[in-house]
C-alpha cells in the first residue's frame, strides 16, 4: 500500500514539480503539499492527469494553528477510483489572503468552501456564492477559529412577553471547565496557583 | 393581446414542511411549476459537534457521532473509532470485528427502511413506513440489548466495542432475518411496480457518473450511475474482505433505481449479518472484544473492583483519558448515505485537535440546485427523498 502511494507521490512530483513544496507518506496516507497560489492547478492537474484520475471529490476543511504566521491550513481531500487511491492536498494561508476556489474544477467545493469560509473566516477567490452557510442568520465570528470560545457570545431564547426569539449575551451558572490533567510531577512549565508566593 | 410581463415565483420550502425531512429551508425559485433555481438554507440543526468535539478527551467524542446521522448512529462511531485507532497503531481483536461489522450492518438496513419507506411516504404512499417501521422497532431492541440504549449507542470504542454480546441475542438476530427478508419482499409488492411510484420517481433526478464524481458524490448516488464503488469492498476496512456479497448497481441514475438498489443493498445486508452469525459462533469467533491495552481500553467493572492498578487506570482513562500521538489520518467508512468520513489532527494530547466531520448528506444537499434544475416542484419532494437526508450530519 505504501509502496503504491509513494509511486504516486514521485509521479505527482514530477508532474507537478515546482508547484508543490513536498509530499509525504504517513499512516499510510499521502499527503501533498502545495503552494497557496497554485492550488487550482494542481488540483486540475490531479483530476485530469490519465495516470492519476483523482476524479472524487471528497472534502475541503481548514485547521487553525493561530501561533503560525500563516494560521490556516486548507486542507483538500480527493479520491481516484481507478487507482482505490486517496490524496490530501495542504496548503497555508493567513487570515487576509484569499485562496483561489476550486469550484471551477469541483462544482462540489462549492458548499465545502463556504462552510470553510463559515467557519474560519478563509476567504475563497472566484467562489460564486461565498455566504454563510451553518450558522445563524446575522451571525458575527468564525465559531471553529481556536480563539472563539466554546460557549460563544450570545444565546437566544423565546421571550414570551415580546412573543419572538432575543438575543442576549451568553450567561453561564458556570463557565466551561477546561481541566488540566498533566501530572504536576512531570513536566508543567507554568506556576501552579499558590505556588507563585513560595518565589517571593 | 400585449404581452404581459411574467416574472418567476419565489416559494418557501420548509422548515416545517413534513418532506423536508426534518429541518431545511429551501428558496425556490419557479417558472409556472418548473424549477429555476433552489437554494438550500442549512444549519437549524447545527450544533457545534466538531468545536465541541475539539474541547473533549477521545472518549467523549464517540457519543457525538451517534447524534449526527441518528438513522445509523453505529456507522457513524465507527468511522471515528477507524481514525483513532488508526493513529493509535491499535488492532481490533477479530469477535470485536465480527460485532462491528454485524452492528454495521444492522444500522445499514435501520437507515433504508427509513429512507424507502418515507420517501414512498413522500410521493403518497403512506403503508410502507408503517410496515417498516415496526421492523426498525427489532433492530432498534437489538441495539438496545447490546449498548443500554435504542439509539445513542455509543456502543463502539477505540479498540473494539463495548461489552461482549450475550449468545441469546446472537440467536435473536438469526431469527430475525428470515421474517425480515419476507417484509423487504412485501414492502416490493407495494412499491416497485407500483405506478404512481414509478411516475414519481422513474427519470427523475437523473446524474451521469461524472457529474456524481465531481459533486462528491458517494454511495447509492454514485452506485446508482452503474458503478459497484463501495468502501466495503474497493478500500475493506475490519473484517468486510472476508465476507461474501454483492455490490447492486443502477443503470440510470434516477430516483427509482437508487430505490431499487436500497432494496437490495438490505437484502445483502442480512446475508452479511448470518455470515457474521455463522462466524461469532466459530471457536475463532470467539475471545475479547475489546484490544488487549490497559492504557487505552478502561477496565470492566469486576477488575477495577478487585484490582489497585485496574482502579487507577479507570480513573486516569475517564478523566485524563488516553493520549493520541501527533499525526493527521483520514478514514472513511461506507455508511448507509454514502462515504462517511473523518478527518482527525492529533496534537499528541489527550483531545482532538481537529476533527473534521465529512457527511455524505452534506455534499449530497449541495447538489440539490443542480439535480433539480428543470424538474416540475412536485420533483423536489421526490429528488430530496431520494437523497436520504438526515438533518444531523448535514447541519453537524
Amino acid at each position: 500500500m505504501d509502496e503504491t502511494l509513494r509511486d504516486l507521490g514521485d509521479y505527482i512530483e514530477a508532474v507537478l514539480d515546482d508547484k508543490i513544496i513536498e509530499w509525504r507518506v504517513s499512516f499510510g496516507e499521502l499527503t501533498v503539499l502545495a503552494n497557496r497560489t497554485d492550488i487550482v492547478e494542481v488540483i486540475r492537474v490531479l483530476r485530469d492527469d490519465p495516470r492519476l484520475k483523482f476524479v472524487s471529490f471528497i472534502d475541503v476543511t481548514a485547521v487553525d494553528y493561530p501561533e503560525r504566521g500563516q494560521r490556516f491550513e486548507v486542507v483538500y481531500h480527493l479520491l481516484s477510483p481507478k487507482q482505490n487511491a486517496r490524496v490530501r492536498v495542504k496548503i497555508s494561508t493567513g487570515e487576509d489572503m484569499p485562496v483561489d476556489s476550486i469550484c471551477g474544477v469541483f462544482p462540489g467545493a462549492n458548499w465545502f468552501e463556504r462552510e470553510a469560509y463559515d467557519m474560519y473566516g478563509i476567504l475563497f477567490l472566484g467562489h460564486p456564492d461565498l455566504r454563510r452557510l451553518l450558522t445563524d442568520y446575522g451571525f458575527d465570528g468564525h465559531p471553529l477559529r481556536k480563539d472563539f470560545p466554546l460557549t460563544g457570545y450570545y444565546e437566544v431564547h423565546y421571550d414570551d412577553e415580546k412573543k419572538r426569539v432575543v438575543y442576549e449575551p451568553v450567561k453561564l451558572a458556570q463557565e466551561f471547565r477546561n481541566f488540566d490533567f498533566l501530572s504536576p510531577w512531570e513536566g508543567v512549565d507554568y506556576v501552579l496557583p499558590g505556588d507563585e508566593k513560595a518565589e517571593g | 393581446m400585449a404581452e404581459k410581463q411574467v416574472r418567476n415565483f419565489n416559494i418557501n420550502f420548509g422548515p416545517q414542511h413534513p418532506a423536508a425531512h426534518g429541518v431545511l429551508r429551501m428558496v425556490l425559485e419557479l417558472d409556472g411549476e418548473i424549477v429555476e433555481r433552489v437554494d438550500p438554507h442549512i444549519g437549524l440543526l447545527h450544533r457545534g459537534t466538531e468545536k465541541l468535539i475539539e474541547h473533549k478527551i477521545y472518549a467523549q467524542a464517540t457519543p457525538y457521532f451517534d447524534r449526527l446521522d441518528y438513522v445509523a448512529p453505529m456507522n457513524q462511531e465507527h468511522a471515528f473509532c477507524l481514525a483513532v485507532e488508526r493513529l493509535l497503531g491499535l488492532e481490533v481483536p477479530r469477535r470485536g470485528q465480527l460485532i462491528r461489522v454485524l452492528y454495521c450492518e444492522i444500522g445499514r438496513i435501520l437507515n433504508h427502511i427509513l429512507n424507502i419507506t418515507t420517501q414512498a411516504m413522500d410521493v403518497g404512499a403512506l403503508t410502507p413506513i408503517l410496515w417498516g417501521f415496526e421492523e426498525r422497532e427489532k433492530l432498534m431492541v437489538f441495539y438496545e440489548r447490546a449498548s443500554g440504549s435504542r439509539m445513542h449507542a455509543n456502543y463502539f470504542r477505540a479498540g473494539g466495542v463495548r461489552q461482549d454480546l450475550p449468545e441469546t441475542l446472537i440467536d435473536d438476530i438469526e431469527a430475525f432475518c428470515d421474517p425480515f427478508l419476507k417484509v423487504v419482499d412485501d414492502i416490493g409488492t407495494m412499491l416497485t411496480d407500483n405506478r404512481i411510484f414509478k411516475q414519481r420517481n422513474a427519470d427523475i433526478g437523473i446524474v451521469d457518473l461524472d457529474d456524481a464524481w465531481a459533486w462528491g458524490f458517494s454511495g447509492p448516488m454514485v452506485r446508482s450511475c452503474g458503478v459497484p464503488w463501495d468502501l466495503r469492498k474497493s478500500q475493506p476496512y475490519e473484517c468486510y474482505a472476508e465476507m461474501d456479497f454483492d455490490i447492486p448497481i443502477g443503470k440510470n441514475g434516477d430516483n427509482y433505481d437508487r430505490y431499487l438498489l436500497r432494496m437490495e443493498e438490505m437484502r445483502q445486508s442480512v446475508r452479511i449479518m448470518r455470515q457474521c452469525i455463522t462466524k461469532l459462533r466459530q471457536p475463532q469467533g470467539q475471545g475479547p472484544v475489546c484490544a488487549d491495552n490497559d492504557k487505552i481500553v478502561p477496565p470492566t467493572r469486576g477488575e477495577m473492583k478487585r484490582s489497585m492498578e485496574a482502579l487507577i487506570n479507570h480513573f486516569k482513562l475517564h478523566t485524563e483519558g488516553f493520549h493520541v500521538p501527533a499525526g493527521e489520518v483520514y478514514a472513511a467508512v461506507e455508511a448507509p448515505k454514502g462515504e462517511f468520513g473523518v478527518y482527525l489532527v492529533s496534537d499528541g494530547s489527550n483531545k482532538p485537535y481537529k476533527c473534521k466531520i465529512r457527511a455524505p448528506g452534506f455534499a449530497h444537499l449541495s447538489a440539490m440546485d443542480f439535480l433539480s434544475r428543470g424538474y416540475q416542484l412536485a420533483d423536489v419532494s421526490a429528488i430530496l427523498g431520494s437523497l436520504d437526508l438526515v438533518f444531523g450530519e448535514v447541519d453537524r
